[in-house]
């Protein structure tokens, strides 16, 4: 087998691990915001469940909560 | 009553932003601690400096394996219990499975290239890998593209069964066959063949990796459970309106 420098491929491969998790964070980090905003948004507009007024907080309030 | 109350999405939302700080903490100090460990850990005798690789590669490949058993269980929880949560869990789960399975071919290939002489050999191993990825694929786009989610739950939960049977062929698949992967060296009857030095590192960052799996899954789970209650809302103003 050719002899060949091993660095470029642990530097790739870490590369590739940083690129993986980022994009599985920035994807859930998005998606919550984008969420929270559509449910802000149909609660501006009135749009509320019955059981969300009930003993248990809004959904809405939650992640307010969380944000 | 302790089912009833993780059965409840409002509750699980509750204990979810509870949760999702503290398992986010966690999970940056164990990879820093697991990157230093695994950084300062010695060459291997045979492969050199590319020993570097299976911290990344290995703990991939488990959780790639493990969230499919996460989705089988809750494929169950779907359609035998009915389990308000099952086919939230399941959903939530496909696409960080895909991609810890997406980081192991690719580190996989990355550490065969100088070992191998070869990125991609059709291994039984490697290959049986290579369909688990494209079971998560296929399971995402059941779920994309089937609209109602009850149906989709069910078709998501029908499949993952059925894909279940790669799991034990991808840990098997070494022993079934005569394979270039090399055989089971950590879990295998006899203890491990690694030696410590290198053996502890990679544990700690199969550690690190499984607080990851588990801090994104329930993040991952929260954002589900919302959208669904924007569905519910936005159907419940488009039959106000109508």
């Amino acid at each position: 087998m050719e002899h060949i420098s091993h660095m470029p491929f642990i530097i790739a491969s870490y590369a590739a691990a940083g690129v993986v998790v980022g994009a599985l964070i920035a994807w859930v980090t998005l998606d919550f915001r984008t969420q929270r905003r559509a449910l802000a948004d149909l609660e501006t507009r009135g749009v509320t469940r019955r059981s969300a007024t009930g003993g248990s907080r809004r959904p809405i309030e939650q992640a307010r909560e969380k944000a | 009553m302790v089912l009833t109350d993780l059965a409840n999405p409002s509750r699980f939302l509750t204990c979810a932003n509870r949760a999702i700080p503290w398992l986010g903490g966690v999970t940056v100090i164990a990879l820093a601690f697991g990157l230093n460990q695994a950084m300062g850990a010695p060459d291997d005798y045979q492969q050199g400096a590319t020993v570097k690789i299976m911290y990344l590669h290995v703990p991939s490949a488990w959780l790639g394996m493990l969230c499919w058993g996460v989705m089988t269980v809750a494929a169950l929880g779907t359609l035998v219990w009915r389990h308000p949560l099952a086919d939230v869990a399941a959903k939530a789960a496909a696409p960080i499975g895909a991609a810890f399975t997406l980081l192991c071919l690719v580190t996989g290939s990355l550490w065969g290239r100088p070992e191998w002489g070869t990125y991609w050999v059709w291994d039984a191993r490697l290959t049986s890998e290579l369909v688990l990825l494209l079971l998560y694929l296929g399971v995402i786009a059941v779920w994309q593209t089937v609209e109602d989610p009850s149906r989709a739950a069910r078709a998501a939960a029908i499949l993952t069964l059925v894909g279940a049977i790669d799991l034990p062929i991808i840990k098997f698949s070494v022993d079934w066959w005569n394979t270039l992967h090399q055989g089971a060296s950590v879990f295998r009857l006899g203890g491990s063949t690694i030696y410590p030095t290198i053996l502890i590192p990679l544990l700690i960052m199969a550690v690190a990796f499984t607080f990851l799996f588990v801090t994104l899954h329930i993040a991952a789970m929260r954002n589900e459970i919302l959208r669904r209650q924007v569905r519910t809302l936005r159907l419940m103003q488009a039959s106000a309106a109508s």
